[in-house]
């Protein structure tokens, strides 16, 4: 998938909750593309972080995708 | 079955409680007070003659033919205008009444043709049935005298007729214009011997301001207004009540039919939702059903380049099938998913995203809803709990401050718009908050107190800068804030919002609008009384769309206008099923009845009721699936109802997406613009060939009923049964009253909802469940959905899309009254002698600027792409912004619209795009393309007959 277009939509999500506590807003930001996103658009967006270095996501908005990314590698028990 | 004869009471209901007991004709009869003794006769069951009064308007006493004797006054009063009084005792019938109305009548008939037999009123005329009742025998005075029996007949209304020759003047016609659509058409003009109706400045039906809605026509007792379809079939012999396919107004109909033949559609006075009220769709544009381009046999083709071939419903959905096992099978379970529209039933949504879930095994469901009001579900389950409107459409009865927000309810929501207009006579204060003078700001005797032509894209910007008022001059309502909403947030929100940033000073700077005047509508609304906040698709379609519902919400909570009636935020749903097609389970992310499919629970319910298991991860929403579809990992789509091709923005995307899949299943009426990308072809049903229910803006479940079986077979649930079995998975439903069961059965809000229940109740509003066995009108009444209603801060984010040297100018669409989305319909029938073309609105300055005159081609052209069309000049439109509607294919006004869109749902920006416009001399070579490509992959293969052998 077209990651600059991801970028701007994670990005377009995270403005909303910016004005939010960072940890909540890091949290919310992250539960939003969980909620919403289709694993291929989320896994579109970890290959962006791992090789792009996320570039072009708002810091906390990166933060958020590690958080998923990191969540998602978490065997569930 | 039969013909439904509604009961004419002659004068409106009485809401008073108060009762009145009187004696009519020797009986004791007991009414509310204000009741007319007309009315209180006839709810004794007896009929007093009368012809200028009817029940859907105020009485007028201009007959005199209702005639009655009351004891103790003098003369003969008229039963119509005289309210019944405790111990009144009123005769109906003695020889003296009979001989005035005789009299009465006599004159009426002198000046009337005789021609009953041929008239297309014979057997539903009431001149004729009054005569009968007075038991006229004679007219006395002949045809000598001065008559109006060669009066000119005026066929202008592509719908109705209008004679004078057989007008009483009785002024009925008037009266439902005025009062019941609100668009004072029509005048008696003249006097005595001289006075008619007159439309507009006596310029013909189609001429006047007339929109068509049919009230006059359903008013006039006589043959003088009156259906052309009458004219030309004949009287209707039985009706079925069935509910308007078009808007999401919902309003209930009549199907009045003659065997399998439609006559007319008449606006049912028991709908809840339209009390007897329709519009110019609902009411007369439901030729395009039997229109020629109709589509009837199946079709398939192994590339898009083919032409059609016609096949058997069982080798075209047996190819569907495997062709979508066959891409699962190459691309993975994920790479087909479905569309519905909402303008399918709840029935048919609810088994489509069965179908892709259970059987698709994924989530890759999703509605046009997604393109319209997915902000309203989001923003207001964020805040209340729920993702649906407040109110019911009575409600507005009470309310004495309107805020219409990016709505155009006359042309967009007509019936409900003649609603607003009433209670807007009766005093109620009117704020209208959008870029363009809609009809509303002024009409006929409606005028906004305020208009606040706002940029497009700074809905937010607005809705901060109204909190800013009511919470700096501290006209919130402390009390309901403190009771009913989290504490916390209102603080933080009210801190937010006081900011100077968010002043209407600042706003007046991205808005345009002055300070004073945002001011001043501020607190008209915070301290006006019940202020009850309608809103559309203006506000929906917007990168900050679920940002602008929730700063709504947080105005409308602030000042405690929510939970009781006369107040409340509505969504004025686009299509007739919206609300049902988000409730029905269609996104990719939740199922039926907002329950996200990460829900354990939820999805064990359903993973036990469908005998299956279910993915827990979201599917794509329509623009990730065209996304996808482009980067190669999605290919195959089931769409029902829906043209993607002409309705979603970033038009030359949408075709990119699906000319890059392998299978596209469309279901439909027409070959749309999708079908040019289509490889199958599943001819659909139209609302008057199946059952089901539609759910309109107001959460009212209404029954579509079957008024002739499917021209082309099956109807659409029948349909999609049979492509799951043909994947290999049966599911079992002998009427869509079962696939309802299934949803109460499965959803919390709908667990009370049945065809029993509809059919004793007519219709009902969820939630529909054990707490409220009949409906809940009014929501969050005591208490919100999610128990205390949450504040959230919404920060103004300018869009993206910014005007700039290259495109100086702002685009914003929306639609008309006469055409409905992308027209498919209504272009189909003689609505387009309202509406031929779409044409860009632009203000004269600008025009100027351009060397534009009025009705000159223009191109427009967006870093999205470019279409031409025709200039009007107007200042309905503010300098810097132009307009224009989405209803021709030609148009083609989504290759200009961009793909940015709402933050937290994906729904479309299509309301602001950066334009520049410029002189053209025609089409542009996309659009001429364009045309030739959709003929060409619109043909139809002729079958050679095969010689029969020797
Ligand atoms: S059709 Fe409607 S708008 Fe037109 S004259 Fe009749 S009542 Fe008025
Ligand atoms: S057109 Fe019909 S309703 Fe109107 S004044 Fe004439 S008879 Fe009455
Ligand atoms: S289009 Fe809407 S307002 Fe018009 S008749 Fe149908 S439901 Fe009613
Ligand atoms: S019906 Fe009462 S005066 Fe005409």
């Amino acid at each position: 998938m077209d990651s600059g277009k991801l970028v701007y939509m994670a990005n377009q999500i995270g403005r909303f909750f910016q004005n939010q506590p960072e940890a909540e807003a890091v949290a919310n930001t992250a539960d939003h593309i969980k909620k919403f996103w289709d694993p291929r658009m989320r896994k579109a967006i970890f290959a962006h972080v791992d090789h792009e270095n996320g570039e072009g996501l708002q810091p906390y908005v990166l933060k958020a995708i590690q958080a998923l990314k990191s969540e998602a590698a978490t065997p569930k028990v | 079955m039969s013909l439904i004869e509604e009961t004419d009471y002659g004068t409106r209901r009485s809401t008073s409680d108060k009762t009145v007991s009187l004696t009519i004709d020797g009986f004791e009869i007991a009414v509310p007070e204000g009741t007319s003794v007309m009315r209180a006769a006839m709810e004794a069951g007896i009929k007093v003659p009368k012809l200028c009064a009817t029940d859907m308007v105020d009485a007028f006493g201009s007959c005199r033919l209702c005639l009655v004797e009351i004891q103790g006054r003098a003369g003969t009063p008229a039963s119509c205008t005289t309210p019944v009084a405790e111990g009144m005792v009123v005769t109906t019938q003695n020889e003296r009444l009979k001989k005035l109305r005789r009299n009465v009548m006599e004159l009426y008939i002198s000046d009337h043709p005789l021609d009953c037999l041929t008239c297309a009123a014979n057997g539903d005329c009431e001149l004729q049935d009054m005569a009968g009742a007075v038991g006229l025998r004679e007219v006395r005075y002949g045809y000598a005298g001065e008559n109006h029996l060669g009066a000119a007949k005026d066929t202008s209304n592509p719908y109705f007729t209008f004679d004078a020759s057989k007008c009483i003047v009785c002024s009925r016609c008037v009266r439902a214009c005025e009062e019941v659509q609100g668009t004072f058409a029509l005048t008696i003009d003249g006097r005595g011997f001289a006075s008619h109706v007159a439309a507009g400045m006596d310029e013909g039906f189609l001429g006047s301001e007339c929109v068509s809605c049919g009230a006059c026509v359903q008013a006039c007792p006589t043959a003088t207004l009156m259906e052309k379809s009458v004219i030309e079939i004949g009287q209707p012999e039985h009706s079925v009540v069935t509910t308007c396919a078009y808007c999401g107004v919902g309003c209930s109909f009549k199907a009045e039919m003659r065997g399998n033949e439609v006559v007319r559609m008449v606006p049912w006075k028991d709908g809840k939702a339209n009390h007897g009220h329709s519009c110019v769709k609902g009411r007369f544009a439901w030729g395009y059903t039997n229109h020629r381009d109709r589509i009837l046999k199946p079709m398939i083709r192994a590339r898009i380049t083919d032409p059609w071939r016609e096949v058997s419903w069982d080798e075209a959905i047996g190819h569907a099938a495997s062709e979508l096992r066959r891409i699962q099978g190459q691309y993975g379970r994920n790479s087909i998913g479905g569309i519905t529209s909402s303008r399918c039933t709840n029935e048919e949504t609810y088994l489509v995203q069965k179908m892709i879930r259970a059987v698709f095994g994924n989530n890759n469901t999703d509605t046009c809803a997604r393109v319209c009001h997915s902000p309203t579900g989001y923003g207001l389950s964020k805040t209340f709990g729920t993702s649906a409107g407040t109110q019911d459409f009575d409600s507005v009865e009470e309310t004495d401050v309107i805020i219409v927000i990016g709505a155009n309810p006359t042309d967009a929501h007509p019936v409900f718009a003649s609603r607003m207009k009433k209670r807007l006579r009766e005093g109620a204060r009117l704020i209208v908050v959008d870029p363009r003078r809609i009809d509303l700001v002024r009409s006929a005797h409606v005028e906004a107190d305020y208009h606040l032509p706002l940029r497009p894209g700074t809905n937010v910007a607005m809705l901060n800068a109204l909190a800013h008022v009511v919470v700096t001059e501290s006209l919130f309502d402390q009390d309901f804030v403190r009771e009913r909403c989290e504490i916390d947030a209102f603080a933080d929100w009210a801190e937010f919002v006081s900011r100077p940033e968010n002043s209407p000073e600042t706003a007046a700077h991205f808005t345009g609008v002055p300070a004073e005047t945002i001011r001043a509508a501020a607190r008209l609304y915070a301290t006006g009384g019940n202020a009850a906040i309608y809103y559309g698709l203006g506000v929906t379609e917007h990168s900050q769309g679920s940002t602008t519902v929730m700063a709504m919400a947080n105005l409308a909570m602030a000042t405690g206008n929510i939970g009781r009636r006369g107040v409340g935020v509505n969504p004025l749903r686009g299509q007739n099923n919206v609300q049902g097609a988000c409730d029905m389970g269609s996104f990719p992310h939740e199922l039926p009845g907002y329950r996200h499919i990460s829900d354990d629970t939820t999805r064990h319910l359903f993973e036990q009721a469908w005998g299956v298991t279910l993915d827990a991860e979201p599917g794509l929403r329509i623009p990730n699936m065209l996304d996808a579809a482009v980067d190669g990992t999605f290919k195959g789509l089931y769409v029902q109802g829906e043209d993607i091709a002409q309705s979603d923005p970033d038009a030359k995307h949408v075709i990119a997406g699906l000319s890059a899949m392998e299978c596209v299943i469309v279901q439909d009426l027409f070959l749309n613009e999708t079908a040019n990308y289509a490889h199958v072809f599943l001819p659909g049903s139209t609302f008057l060939e199946k059952d089901g229910t539609f759910t309109n803006a107001e959460r009212r479940i209404g029954r579509v009923r079957k008024v002739m079986p499917p021209r082309a077979g099956m109807a659409d649930w029948e349909i999609t049964l049979a492509l799951a079995k043909a994947m290999g998975v049966e599911m079992n439903y002998a009427h869509p009253s079962e696939i309802m069961d299934e949803i109460a059965r499965l959803t919390p809000t709908f667990t009370g909802v049945s065809y029993a229940k509809l059919e004793e109740m007519g219709s009902v509003q969820w939630p529909c469940n054990e707490k409220s066995p009949e409906g809940t009108p009014i929501m969050h009444i005591g208490g919100f959905v999610r128990g205390k209603g949450n504040f959230l801060i919404t920060e103004y984010v300018p869009t993206d899309e910014k005007v700039g040297p290259r495109f100086p100018l702002l685009l914003t669409t929306g639609r008309i009254l006469s055409q409905y989305n992308v027209g498919a319909q209504t272009r189909r029938t003689e609505n387009v002698v309202w509406h031929e073309e779409d044409m860009l609105e632009i203000h004269p300055h600008d025009a100027e600027e351009r060397g534009v005159r009025d009705g000159d081609w223009v191109r427009l052209n967006s870093r999205a792409g470019a279409t031409s069309l025709r200039a009007r000049i107007t200042d309905r439109v503010a300098p810097g912004v132009v307009y224009t509607t989405f209803h021709h294919p030609t148009t083609q006004a989504n290759v200009v619209t961009t793909d940015y869109s709402d933050w937290a749902t994906n729904c479309p920006e299509y309301k602001v795009t950066a334009v520049q416009v410029a002189p053209s001399n025609g089409p542009t070579e996309w659009q001429t393309e364009y045309r030739e490509h959709s003929d060409q992959s619109r043909r139809i293969a002729q079958v050679v007959p095969v010689p029969a052998a020797e």
